[in-house]
């Protein structure tokens, strides 16, 4: 037995190696993730009748707000992905542009659903009034959470950006964010159809 | 300031004070004789901030075993209690204080001493049985300790500010709502859970990613030792598992915390939502918890039959199918629920379904054993104890999987020794054998014989004396967790015979421990200088004892299973190519940080202190951000430095085979 | 004859496997087949693990060594299909009696079964008997041979109802009754007690639960009617507050509706149309 066919594995780890080491990784989290809010549309689903003699809880939500909501969150996720493209390429601007499209629309769709708890809650509808609304609350807010956090990681990808510029490294956390930012948009489909387009109609 | 924390939440009870004491006085009496011989810095550079796999395996068996004292304490208390307490005496134990007791228990045995054993044995085993230097993620590594130890801290901190919940280790509510349990209890329960349960659901994406794409070259899935393929299985349940258990942990807190309804009695919420997730998650993790133990012992019999694994792709089926199953048949621990009959019948028979892989697994057991030449080493009296115990223990549990026979079963003592037959018999007993099988890789010498078999006699004696009177008390009509009965049940004789098997199992303990010290005072005539004491099957016995940080000088091929095995029998050992620098993970105090960070938010959050949480939740992200930044973690050891350790290992080994 | 054996230790000790009604019966022998059915397979194994072991100990030189046998599809073919066997005739023992044994079904198809509401309180059990008017605490008494319809809610944590001798338990929960049908086949005096935790004064929530002929039961409704205390909304209300190991009490007379108004208090006021209430 030779050498050459023993093919020995590089010692270093290269960064691409790396890289599909922290994809596999992170499709396993997003996995898990699934499950978390598996676990919340299944008690959504349970207790979304539950309004303990309140309104149904498609009365309290407007479709035309809600579609607004989904068209910024699916635009922030072209943004992303054009964002990604350019870090292919290495253009460092272009990533910079996209990733800030990005964080407008993701901070604005979490400005909406804060100023769509907010009246909900002040009309005397907040997630302590029944079982539904807890349910619609942390359901909805959980993904609302997601998306935050993801403008946090934003943040802090296009400072990393600024100061280190398109390396490897940049590459991949630009990858991780974007499957994680796509994954808050299917996310929200189910939200939009389950939670709201079901009881609206 | 200080949320709802008060100097009334010191303890008041003498025997908690006492534990209180105690736990404060090892802890200083720790601390001394680290100062005294001045090992501050050797803990934390080799240890606290290590994040070497194998390090950080041994700390997790190492707060395991602390816990394992903790929740022993707790039964030794309980049972005291059950043969006291009959008739016109309440035993010695309030109520309130018996109920936190066996809450305790049953929380600390499963998250902080098996999981944790789990945990320890992975991070010990798997990159050495896959080839690999590191698990995939290192640093995530490290947190998930930090976030056990957290957890582990959060609770014990139970003991000596406030109460622990009074709820059962599950937490039924309504009874775990605020309405019924107003105190902290169930909030520590919460937590302490919470931070423990994320540091698992952290580690088990990374061993599962570990394992998919970290083995060394030739290793294909179905090469992999059968250790691996449970832990893959595993830890593919705990990522399906524990998300579950974090939602619906959430969601009570909610409850308790902002007068959500998810649970309450009214206002829409359904408890019966709690009881179905929670046990969704929970059933589960008892496979989480089982199938590692199967496949220690797929390891050990192999190894002491001096023959191969028989039914190598029965044994990989098998565990996937035990694996698929454990998610449809959660229901099973409620048939008392008052589903429908279609709706118990059908968990009751895919509970029975999970049997048939588990029999096939003890059937190619047997047969590894078949013609083979078995030494029974420590390691085989833990299966043989194993097979007798958990095919026992088998049995009740399908008996219980019978809806209509369940229904007279259920939440009495025989459920709770049915578990027990699991959890001791089929979880303890592969965990003690796997520690007893690895502990020369990690220390370089193997332990004592004749205490680990003084050790698992006690173990096997005292359980059947422990539990056997509880599966009689179960058709007597004794419940569980009770803390007192009435005189003229005729339980007492059988509770007392209960608590002498508790005390057998402790004198059980107690062998174990003289194990490790004498096993400790004699390494030098221990000592494991092959790196292959139980002339192993598997790639860690290929490497030096104890094995080298970086794990493998060089990487290993592959070209079958049990490839070290084949090594030894083709003669061509160690022909290997060039030696390469290695990369390896600088050590990082940052999971520490973060987990003292986390033990702060857990610690506001129960107290409704909101200034902690949110100095906590600022430290924690801060360091995590800091973290995700920082390029520069690796450190190099250069080829030449690896190929001297190395030779010097070879060199060893060359000798010893000649004098002999 | 397994009565018999029990006899020795006392009346009702070993009260699962000694039954005295024919659910509890029909349950026990349900466990029993299914043990036999699997000690079947358990002895053999224990006897096959102990002679393994034995005849292929290292030091006996004499028996066959084949270090790398790993496979024989004959072999693995077999204990796949015993535990398969067995666990098929299992499942069918299951899916049968399951129906056959479910809790709601009424013992006596086609007659009316004697309703009796049951409310687990903190930390006791409240009997009311609808036809009769009458109520109870910690103790329950109905005649012999016939069929028993409990009714059963919680206006307390979570409990479960049981009484060993007669038959499986079945949960106690607020907000919802859940229904569990029993008899007993003669008279006597049985263990009762609750099975899952409730809080503080969960031990003490045992009663005795006592079949008596038609006859005698006549009379101790009659004269239970003959007290004074009766169970109004206001007693109810003083009732419901905690406490443990409280003693046996009857009370003549219950309030209409009683115990429909304790699981109302859980749920959504009447005028709602929005389904919010749970029955099983």
């Amino acid at each position: 037995m030779n050498h050459d066919t023993m093919n020995i594995r590089e010692e270093h780890m290269e960064e691409r190696e790396r890289a599909s080491i922290a994809s596999v990784g992170f499709w396993v989290y997003i996995m898990s993730d699934c499950l978390l809010f598996g676990s919340l549309f299944a008690t959504f689903a349970v207790l979304e009748g539950n309004t303990f003699a309140g309104p149904a809880l498609g009365k309290h939500f407007s479709l035309p707000f809600v579609l607004v909501e989904t068209m910024l969150l699916l635009t922030s996720s072209v943004t992303a992905g054009f964002g990604l493209l350019a870090a292919r390429r290495g253009a460092r601007r272009h990533v910079l542009a996209w990733l800030f499209a990005t964080f407008l629309l993701g901070a604005a769709f979490v400005a909406l659903e804060i100023a769509e708890f907010r009246t909900l809650v002040l009309e005397g509808y907040g997630p302590s009034t029944s079982a539904a609304l807890s349910s619609f609350f942390t359901l909805v807010g959980t993904h609302g959470l997601h998306v935050a956090t993801g403008l946090l990681w934003m943040a802090v990808l296009m400072i990393y950006v600024v100061a280190r510029g398109i390396t490897g490294g940049a590459l991949r956390r630009l990858t991780l964010f974007t499957l994680f930012w796509h994954f808050l948009d299917i996310v929200w489909i189910f939200i939009f159809t389950i939670v709201y387009l079901f009881n609206f109609i | 300031m200080l949320g709802k924390l008060t100097i009334d939440a010191l303890p008041h009870d003498p025997i908690v004070i006492g534990a209180s004491i105690f736990m404060v006085v090892v802890g200083l009496i720790i601390v001394g004789l680290l100062y005294r011989y001045d090992k501050f810095g050797w803990l934390w550079r080799e240890w606290l901030t290590s994040l070497d796999p194998k390090r950080i395996g041994v700390m997790y068996i190492i707060v395991s075993f602390v816990m394992l004292f903790r929740g022993f304490s707790d039964a030794v208390m309980m049972r005291v209690q059950q043969a006291l307490s009959v008739g016109a005496s309440h035993g010695y134990l309030e109520p309130s204080h018996f109920q936190q007791i066996f809450t305790a228990h049953g929380t600390i045995m499963i998250f902080f001493v098996a999981m944790g054993l789990m945990w320890g044995l992975f991070n010990v085993v798997v990159p050495l049985q896959i080839g690999a230097r590191d698990v995939a993620f290192p640093f995530l590594n490290s947190l998930s300790f930090w976030l056990f130890v957290s957890g582990a801290v959060l609770m014990n901190l139970s003991l000596v500010l406030g109460d622990f919940a009074k709820t059962g280790w599950l937490a039924y509510p309504p009874l775990s709502e605020l309405a019924y349990s107003p105190d902290v209890g169930v909030d520590y329960w919460i937590w302490a859970l919470q931070i423990s349960g994320l540091g698992s659901l952290l580690s088990g994406v990374n061993f599962f990613t570990t394992i998919l794409t970290m083995r060394c070259p030739g290793m294909t899935l179905m090469r992999m030792p059968v250790f691996v393929w449970t832990t893959l299985c595993s830890t593919a349940l705990v990522i399906l598992a524990f998300p579950i258990l974090t939602a619906t942990l959430a969601m009570l807190f909610l409850d308790r915390f902002a007068d959500f309804h998810f649970f309450t009695s009214t206002m829409g919420g359904n408890p019966m939502m709690y009881v179905n997730l929670i046990w969704a998650w929970g059933h589960p993790e008892v496979y989480i918890l089982v199938l590692p133990a199967f496949g220690v012992f797929s390891e050990v019999v192999p190894a002491f039959s001096q023959k191969r694994l028989f039914g190598y792709t029965s044994m990989v089926f098998a565990t996937a199918g035990i694996t698929f199953f454990s998610f449809v048949v959660w229901l099973h621990h409620f048939f008392t629920m008052g589903a429908g009959a279609n709706v118990n019948a059908f968990f009751g028979i895919m509970t029975m379904i999970i049997a048939i892989p588990t029999g096939v697994k003890v059937f190619n057991w047997l047969f590894t054993m078949f013609r083979g030449r078995i030494i029974f080493s420590s390691m085989m009296h833990w299966f043989l104890g194993f097979v007798a115990t958990f095919t026992l223990g088998g049995v009740t549990g399908v008996l219980m999987a019978v809806p209509a026979a369940d229904f007279q079963l259920h939440n009495s003592l025989f459920l709770v020794a049915h578990f027990h037959n699991m959890i001791i018999g089929g979880v303890v007993f592969g965990y003690f054998a796997g520690m007893t099988y690895w502990f020369p890789k990690i220390f370089g010498f193997t332990l004592n014989e004749r205490l680990g078999k003084a050790a698992f006699w006690s173990w096997i004696i005292g359980f059947f004396l422990a539990f056997v009177p509880l599966y009689i008390l179960g058709f007597m009509g004794a419940t569980r967790r009770l803390d007192h009965y009435d005189a003229s049940l005729g339980w007492q004789s059988l509770f007392i015979v209960a608590a002498i098997g508790v005390a057998v199992i402790g004198l059980g303990v107690l062998f174990q421990v003289a194990q490790y010290v004498v096993s400790i005072r004699d390494r030098r005539k221990h000592r494991d200088v092959t790196g292959d004491p139980w002339n192993g099957r598997n790639l860690e016995w290929s490497t030096a004892s104890p094995a080298p940080f970086y794990n493998f000088a060089r990487i290993p091929r592959v070209y079958g299973r049990d490839a070290w095995w084949a090594d030894k029998q083709s003669e061509e050992l160690n022909a290997q190519g060039p030696y390469e620098d290695i990369e390896l993970p600088k050590n990082s105090p940052a999971g520490l940080y973060i987990g003292v960070a986390t033990l702060a938010i857990g610690f506001g959050l129960v107290w409704h202190i909101a200034a902690l949480v949110l100095i906590g939740a600022l430290v924690a992200l801060g360091l995590l951000i800091a973290r995700t930044l920082d390029d520069d973690t690796e450190r190099v050891i250069p080829a030449a430095e690896v190929e001297r350790m190395d030779r010097e290992f070879a060199k060893r080994r060359l000798d010893l085979h000649a004098a002999s | 004859m397994l009565s018999q054996l029990f006899s020795y230790v006392g009346p009702g000790t070993f009260a699962v496997l000694d039954p005295r009604g024919p659910v509890g019966l029909d349950e026990r022998n349900l466990m029993l087949t299914a043990l036999v059915l699997m000690l079947g397979v358990l002895i053999p194994v224990f006897m096959l693990t102990a002679a393994i072991a034995w005849r292929y100990r290292a030091g006996n030189t004499k028996a066959r060594y084949t270090p790398n046998w790993e496979h024989n599809a004959l072999d693995e073919f077999i204990w796949w299909a015993i535990p398969c066997a067995i666990i098929f005739v299992l499942a069918l023992i299951t899916w049968k009696s399951t129906h056959d044994l479910d809790p709601y079904r009424p013992l006596r198809p086609g007659m009316e079964s004697m309703p009796i509401q049951v409310v687990a309180l903190d930390w006791k059990w409240l009997f009311i008997y609808p036809n009769e008017g009458i109520a109870t605490v910690n103790f329950v008494e109905f005649p012999e041979d016939t069929a028993i319809d409990f009714e059963i809610t919680a206006d307390a944590p979570m409990n479960s109802f049981w009484i060993p001798q007669l038959g499986g338990q079945i949960y106690a929960m607020p907000a919802m009754t859940t229904h569990l049908n029993l008899m007993a086949s003669g008279t006597g005096s049985y263990f009762g007690t609750s099975a899952n935790i409730s809080g503080e004064g969960f031990s003490g929530m045992t009663f005795t639960a006592k079949s008596v002929s038609e006859e005698e039961f006549e009379r101790w409704v009659e004269s239970v009617r003959a007290g004074t205390s009766t169970l109004t909304r206001e007693a109810y209300d003083a009732l419901a507050k905690p406490s443990a190991y409280e003693p046996v009490a009857t009370f003549s007379a219950v309030e209409d509706g009683l115990y429909n108004t304790i699981i109302g208090k859980y749920l959504a006021p009447p005028a709602s149309s929005s389904g919010t209430a749970r029955t099983h």
